[in-house]
């Protein structure tokens, strides 16, 4: 595979694939020198057109922890400001020889239309409200890591489903790994039609909290709020936030995940945030790892994924 | 090589290492991944049967320092484990199979990263010929001349030479 698009290109067996090889990079990040002479000579590019930090340092990160050279396009600092084309960017970017671009942009299908431009490999870091394929990659090798395995684990993804990329590539990689997955949110935050996904739906987080095995929540964002899709942020953390009181209702071995940056107080509590059962730093790490994995086994195993 | 063959070699081997560091101490074991990994747990066994001491073992996927990656499928086999700190100590290396010698130079490459061992020495069952770079093994188990084209298995029943090589250039079953 040259690409990663989207979670359903790998299918259950590349995903697998994906998660055995971050065995080997998470140690490799445990090491004194967390770095390896393996993609010497291959230029990462990261083109976010969308701000985010994280996300951005990860995948830099993982590429010189691979020992790839490593270029960062600012759009907000760049000749996009005065006008430059999506296509003229990337072919510039492209003449000066680089072997991958981790791009992330507010429409979605740009990573397509890359792929469909370049000769480099397309790594989706986020498609306006599609998909982050490597943040479904990530979240699925923290629970393997703490659970063996995902089949059969009950999974509850909290929030604003509609506008989440997360949550999109999060029910394609939970599902195809055998996870049964329940969309907890309130109705104004669900896509306009569930047809073909393979999930529940629920408007109870009392009655779903019991019975997961794994809790998902989103990031709640504040323009939900101004454009009318919620009450306030306060209603929205009555139902729908991971409080103290609702954590008691978790099983003991229960998970509890997020994508960050969190909203204290919003989508979680603050001390709920620090339990041992919170995973949240866990994921980061692991994100690390993870993508260094996927620059692997794009760039450098000649290996086929998916 | 019958399996009989190969334990009294693996004897052998174990003595010779036993000698050569005038005993055990500051002596590790780091089989390669994954002809390397047995061997290196029955030489391990056998140096504790003679010297009643146990000698740390750990285990190495050289996937990432191979100097062929982009060229064809390179895949970790398997998650690398030293549980122990190598620098200042004596870590033999264990292999089945001593061909070309790039494995070799990939895992001395790998080790460096773990830290700085005091001497690095090189044991393998079988040397097989046909180097490519400068690598000289300090224990054999045995010398197979054979062609490039042969492919050597190492298993607990013993060493077999056969016609058909796959495509693993390391020249294994």
């Amino acid at each position: 595979m040259k690409h990663l698009l989207s979670i359903a290109d790998l299918g259950a067996e590349g995903i697998e694939e994906v998660l055995r090889v971050s065995d080997s990079f998470v140690e490799v990040s445990e090491r004194a020198i967390p770095k390896v002479p393996t993609l010497r000579g291959k230029t990462v590019v990261s083109l976010f057109y969308e701000e985010s930090t994280r996300t951005r340092l990860s995948f830099e990160t993982a590429a010189r922890r691979l020992s790839a050279d490593v270029m960062n396009f600012s759009v907000g600092t760049s000749s996009v400001k005065k006008g430059e084309s999506l296509k003229d960017t990337v072919e510039t970017i492209e003449a000066m020889g680089i072997d991958a671009i981790v791009v992330r942009h507010s429409s979605a299908g740009v990573p397509w239309q890359l792929a469909d431009w370049v000769d480099a490999s397309v790594i989706n870091a986020g498609d306006g409200w599609h998909e982050h394929p490597t943040q479904a990659l990530l979240d699925c090798y923290t629970i393997r890591q703490r659970r063996g395995s995902l089949d059969g684990l009950r999974i509850a993804i909290v929030g604003d489903i509609k506008h989440s990329r997360v949550a999109r590539s999060d029910v394609l990689a939970f599902t195809a790994l055998g996870a049964d997955v329940t969309l907890v949110a309130p109705p104004t935050l669900l896509p306009p039609s569930l047809e073909g996904w393979p999930v529940e739906v629920s408007h109870d987080f009392d009655g779903v909290l019991p019975k997961v095995d794994v809790v998902y929540l989103l990031r709640m964002q504040q323009e939900r709020q101004t454009e009318a899709l919620l009450p306030s942020l306060r209603e929205y953390t009555a139902r729908y936030g991971l409080t103290t009181r609702r954590a008691h209702l978790l099983q003991d071995d229960a998970l509890v995940m997020h994508p960050g940056p969190m909203n204290r107080g919003v989508e979680i509590a603050a001390e709920v945030a620090d339990l041992p059962s919170a995973l949240i730093t866990k994921q980061v790490a692991n994100g690390v790892a993870v993508r260094m994995a996927v620059l692997f086994l794009l760039l450098g195993s000649g290996g086929d994924l998916g | 090589m019958t399996a009989d063959d190969l334990r009294r070699a693996i004897t052998r081997i174990a003595h010779e290492i036993i000698e050569h560091n005038h005993g055990l101490e500051h002596v590790a074991l780091v089989g390669l991944q994954t002809g390397g990994v047995p061997l290196a747990r029955r030489l391990a066994a056998t140096l504790a049967e003679i010297e009643g001491s146990e000698v740390p073992v750990g285990t190495l996927d050289v996937a990432f320092y191979r100097d062929d990656i982009g060229l064809r499928p390179v895949l970790p086999e398997a998650v690398t484990d030293i549980p122990f700190d190598i620098t200042g100590l004596t870590v033999v290396l264990v292999d089945d199979v001593l061909f070309t010698g790039r494995t070799v130079r990939a895992a001395l490459n790998a080790l460096n990263d773990y830290g700085r061992a005091r001497a690095i020495q090189l044991a393998v069952m079988v040397d097989r010929g046909h180097r490519e770079l400068p690598m000289r093994p300090d224990y054999v188990g045995k010398n197979l001349p054979t062609r490039r084209d042969e492919m050597v298995d190492v298993s607990e029943e013993g060493v077999v030479i056969g016609d058909i090589r796959d495509t693993d250039p390391r020249g294994r079953a």
